[in-house]
């Protein structure tokens, strides 16, 4: 009885890999949660593409829930998720964007191109700012509520029903 | 236009080759089960057929890449017409779809080979194998042809010129390491199906291992052959120096090689002492079902490698659910069948049986850390615990300690005999090479680098403990009254082996060991005039120029090269090459190899100012992995060369007596 | 789902380039130093390439990483500093060299608590086979054995 035990137990093991092999077949190791989540907005001091005069700060989040969209005018999936960018500002979400690692002539042209739904638009050229965000790639895109706090991260592309299945329930969830 | 009917040809010959698989899984195992001798008979004629067939169909692939018919999908997104041939021909399996029909084609063909060279086995014996074979043909041949037909065609809509093959993979590298290795892989079915049948027959004494152990050997030393090519061509392609990342798909190929050795261990004590007989079949399952897995690994986008096929979460479900029903069944067959009772048989601790049981602990061991280490990522997500990296840092922080335990026992394994041996003998055969070992491995990092190391010495001991036991065996062994030459003449092929074997591993490991405490690495910015010093070597860079190559363009730099003072020097060419069909950037990195050192340059950057940034290497004794591992290839063949494996019986009833020698086989003394 | 990956992959920033040695020159005060950021830059991965190290990789991000750690150890900071810094940015998934916490207690302990079974398992086996020897057959043994052998002659 001990030895038929014993004789089952590679069978079992492997039904047990097996599972998690299965499991793995849906799920996408690009998705991770933003090692931010649920902390403070990284602190910075930057000036504005549309003003290079005028410097900002951590604090340009505070006060009202806030998308902070990651863009640059190299990155062609930031010019495909403009609608959909544009239809949450119409939906009255604030939006900030963050120009990384552009120029300014190359951040305006984009702007000018492809339309402007943020409020305004912190100027990262180093990438200095998108690095404390542990962005590796545009776009990204954090939500962060009314005390600065980072809620909800979405790498990628955001499809039209992105907008309304996830990102619109969270700016709702955070207001 | 290419409107040939050679992709249909193809086609049509996969199909022809499925059906036939078809039958050579059911026939033949029907027939042992009801001793129908004609249904056996299937057997072989359709091993013979699916191997034809496939081999037209494979056929046929290859001929659309070399006539450049991009109406054939699998072509146009691999191949090109400025491709030189071998590397369209070699493109064939440099992708998902053309790999697996290579992997195929490769099964079938060991398929043919076990139907063609074991006459001396009986008759059920020999159906059942065959049987299992073709059922595991026919699954592979069912994911081909439902999830990756590399026959479909784009037509109406030809493309003008094809996607052309990733730069990285033209090289020599692609025409030599994915045959190998799958050589290897599929190699592992064999012993596999030998198992099977040894199961459903009920018949578990020693005489499956006896027939099983050529075939294995032989698929393992390919395998070893295959991860050398693979690692060898990882570090002259990447650009980077290293040669293993334990990237998922290196490790894919890693774990059937340490159950395969594992296996080819146990065969052994199977075979000449009737022990183990249950474990040597749950190895012999365990790793050709690595072997699928690593299929698996690689191809379902599971796990995340610069090394991985198409990421195809719907294919990765079929080669899951093809896993599943095979290992699962096989391990189901093994919980039922196996032996209840086991025969015991004895041996001390000091003996050859206890040295090869503790070898097998250690090997799975080995192959368990490496399997954990690989998934443990996908582990944690699946339960969502988050996303984390396993890397060579974990990888070489058990592996190594591993291999040396291992390492500490095979020095004493070749000493042993079966069943017991006195600790005095023991000691007396081992005791000066152990000294000297020690000995020689402190005193070696002073002598070459005039300071000491412990991690330097620490590889040294072992490797050398590893052989030096054996080189005095052998000298011990080969004493003859008609001289040295011939007692070793007289030593088996099997001891040869044993010894070319191990001796590769002490090779390896004195190369890794090496080059991983030793070797120099310098990024340097270098224009035309500039030298730097690297290792006792002037590197000074005489010209930068640019070129064009057949798919390509380049910017080459030429680099003289001169050993400490000496008046003698030689050219090394890196270049940065830019392929036009997907605009993709490519270091070529110039390589001067040697036997105790390799010189690597790398160009990495245009620093825009007439000046590149370069980085020079300095490998010692790097070669020496590789050769190492072509050594243990080596001791596998010879070690079943022996002539008790090739002699084929042709007394009045073949079968009886082949069936009493194989029993009889326990008995032997020789190793 | 597969395009959407794909639309995810290409939004990134550029194709991480493989076949590339990421080559800077640096400048180093001591080769402790050298050695310690060769070590960081092998240990911490790519957070957008398919398993490399930033070491090995040209992509901007490994680029500002590695830029980072140099920055940080001319500096002077410790090692764990660097690797927490990285960390807190972009998570444990950058850490080629996995933390020992509660979920790796299995990825950490499972292989030495493998060598201690394997261990108890070859004491177990070895202590009862030593008592085992092969006995001679005895006389009424050695006569079902004969007739056993004649029978399978005669079939």
């Amino acid at each position: 009885m001990k030895r038929r035990l014993l004789l089952l137990l590679p069978l079992i093991g492997f039904l047990v890999l097996g599972a998690f092999l299965y499991m793995g077949l849906s799920i996408n190791p690009f998705d991770r949660d933003s090692a931010l989540m649920a902390r403070e907005f990284p602190d910075f001091e930057l000036t504005t593409l549309e003003d290079p005069e005028r410097v900002v700060d951590a604090s340009l989040l505070e006060g009202e829930v806030t998308l902070v969209n990651v863009w640059g005018e190299w990155c062609p999936t930031c010019k495909q998720e403009m609608p959909q960018l544009l239809d949450l500002a119409e939906d009255g979400v604030r939006l900030v964007g963050v120009d990384y690692k552009d120029t300014r002539e190359k951040g305006r042209e984009f702007l000018a191109e492809f339309g402007n739904p943020f409020e305004v638009n912190i100027f990262d050229p180093e990438g200095s700012l998108g690095f404390d965000l542990g962005v590796y790639g545009a776009p990204e895109t954090f939500l962060v509520d009314r005390d600065g706090i980072i809620r909800y991260h979405h790498t990628g592309y955001i499809r039209p029903e992105d907008v309304s299945e996830t990102i619109l329930p969270e700016v709702e969830k955070w207001r | 236009m290419q409107t040939l009917m050679i992709p249909e040809i193809g086609h049509l010959a996969l199909i022809i080759a499925l059906l036939m698989a078809l039958v050579q899984g059911i026939m033949p195992l029907a027939g042992a089960a009801t001793r129908r001798p004609l249904w056996m008979a299937y057997a072989r004629p359709m091993a013979t057929g699916q191997f034809l067939f496939l081999a037209i169909a494979y056929a046929c692939l290859t001929a659309s890449y070399l006539l450049d018919d991009f109406s054939v999908a699998n072509v146009a997104n691999n191949s090109n017409s400025l491709l030189p041939w071998y590397y369209k021909a070699s493109a064939v399996w440099g992708n998902h779809e053309g790999s697996v029909l290579l992997w195929s084609l490769i099964l079938a063909g060991w398929g043919f080979a076990v139907s063609q060279f074991s006459r001396e086995l009986p008759r059920d014996m020999l159906a059942r194998v065959m049987g299992v074979m073709g059922l595991v043909s026919l699954g592979f041949l069912a994911f081909v042809l439902i999830t990756s037909n590399p026959f479909e065609r784009l037509l109406p809509n030809v493309p003008q010129d094809g996607a052309d093959l990733n730069p990285l993979l033209q090289d020599f590298g692609l025409i030599v390491h994915p045959p190998m290795l799958y050589m290897g892989y599929v190699g592992f079915s064999v012993v596999f199906a030998f198992a099977i049948a040894a199961l459903l027959g009920g018949r578990l004494d020693a005489a499956w291992t006896r027939w099983a152990r050529p075939w294995t050997n032989i698929a393992w030393a390919f395998l070893t052959v295959g991860i050398a090519l693979g690692s060898w061509w990882a570090y002259y392609e990447l650009g980077w120096g290293g040669w293993w990342f334990w990237d998922p798909v290196e490790n894919a190929s890693l774990l059937p090689w340490l159950a395969g050795t594992a296996l080819i261990h146990s065969l052994a004590v199977t075979e000449k002492r009737g022990a183990f007989k249950s474990w040597t079949v749950l190895l012999a399952i365990s790793t050709f079902s690595l072997s699928l897995m690593g299929t698996f690994l690689v191809r379902s986008g599971v796990l995340t490698s610069v090394h991985a096929f198409a990421n195809d979460p719907s294919r990765g479900f079929f080669i899951l659910v093809l896993l599943g029903i095979t290992v699962g069944l096989s391990l189901l067959l093994f919980a039922l069948r196996a032996p209840r009772v086991s025969h015991q048989v004895g041996f001390s601790w000091l003996s050859r049986d206890a040295l090869l049981l503790i070898n097998n602990i250690l090997l799975v061991i080995m192959t368990v850390t490496v399997l954990l280490g690989t998934v443990y990522p996908l582990l944690l997500d699946a339960l969502n615990l988050g996303k984390i990296s396993v890397g060579p840092p974990y990888f070489n922080a058990l592996f190594v300690p591993l291999t040396v335990v291992l390492c500490l026992f095979m020095g004493l394994g070749p000493l042993s005999r079966w069943k017991h041996t006195p600790a005095r003998d023991l000691f007396k055969r081992s005791w000066t090479a152990g000294l000297a070992a020690l000995v020689i491995g402190a005193v070696a990092p002073l002598l070459y680098r005039g300071e000491w190391n412990l991690k330097v010495s620490l590889g040294v001991v072992i490797a050398l403990w590893v052989v030096l036991p054996m080189a005095r065996d052998l000298w011990v062994k080969s004493r003859h009254a008609d001289g040295r030459m011939a007692g070793l003449r007289r030593l088996s092929l099997s001891y040869w082996g044993m010894i070319l074997g191990h001796l590769g591993i002490a090779v390896t490991i004195i190369g890794v060991t090496v080059v991983s405490n030793y070797a120099i690495e310098r990024n340097v910015r270098m224009g035309v005039g500039d030298s730097a010093a690297v290792a006792g070597y002037t590197f000074t860079m005489t010209e930068l120029a640019s070129r064009r190559g057949p798919n390509y363009l380049a910017d080459t730099a030429e680099i003289e090269v001169r050993r400490g003072d000496s008046q003698r020097s030689f050219t090394m060419t890196p270049e940065k090459r830019l392929y036009l069909a997907r605009g993709m950037p490519m270091t070529q990195v110039a390589l001067r190899p040697g036997l105790f050192r390799d010189l690597y340059v790398a160009m990495g950057e245009d620093l825009e100012d007439g000046s590149w940034a370069m980085r020079i290497q300095h490998k010692p004794f790097v070669r020496w992995l590789w050769l190492g591992a072509l050594l243990m290839a080596a001791g596998g063949v010879l070690a079943v060369a022996d002539r008790r494996y090739r002699r084929t019986v042709t007394a009045r009833d073949p079968t009886r007596d082949s069936e009493r020698a194989a029993i009889a086989a326990p008995r032997e003394a020789l190793p | 789902m597969a395009l959407i990956i794909r639309l995810l992959l290409c939004a990134l920033l550029l194709l991480p380039v493989l076949g590339q040695a990421a080559v800077e020159v640096r400048q180093f005060d001591d080769p402790v130093t050298e050695q310690r950021y060769r070590d960081l830059t092998a240990t911490l991965r790519c957070p957008k390439c398919e398993n490399q190290a930033i070491d090995d990789s040209e992509s901007p991000i490994a680029t500002d990483m590695r830029e980072r750690v140099y920055r940080q150890l001319q500096d002077g900071r410790s090692d764990k500093e660097i690797l927490d810094f990285m960390v807190s940015r972009f998570g444990d998934y950058v850490l080629y060299n996995p933390r020992l916490e509660g979920r790796t207690l299995l990825l950490w302990g499972l292989p030495a608590g493998l060598v201690l079974l394997g261990a108890l398992v070859v004491v177990f086996m070895v202590r009862a086979r030593r008592r085992t020897s092969a006995r001679d057959l005895s006389a009424e043994e050695r006569q079902r054995l004969e007739a056993l052998i004649k029978r399978e002659r005669t079939e």
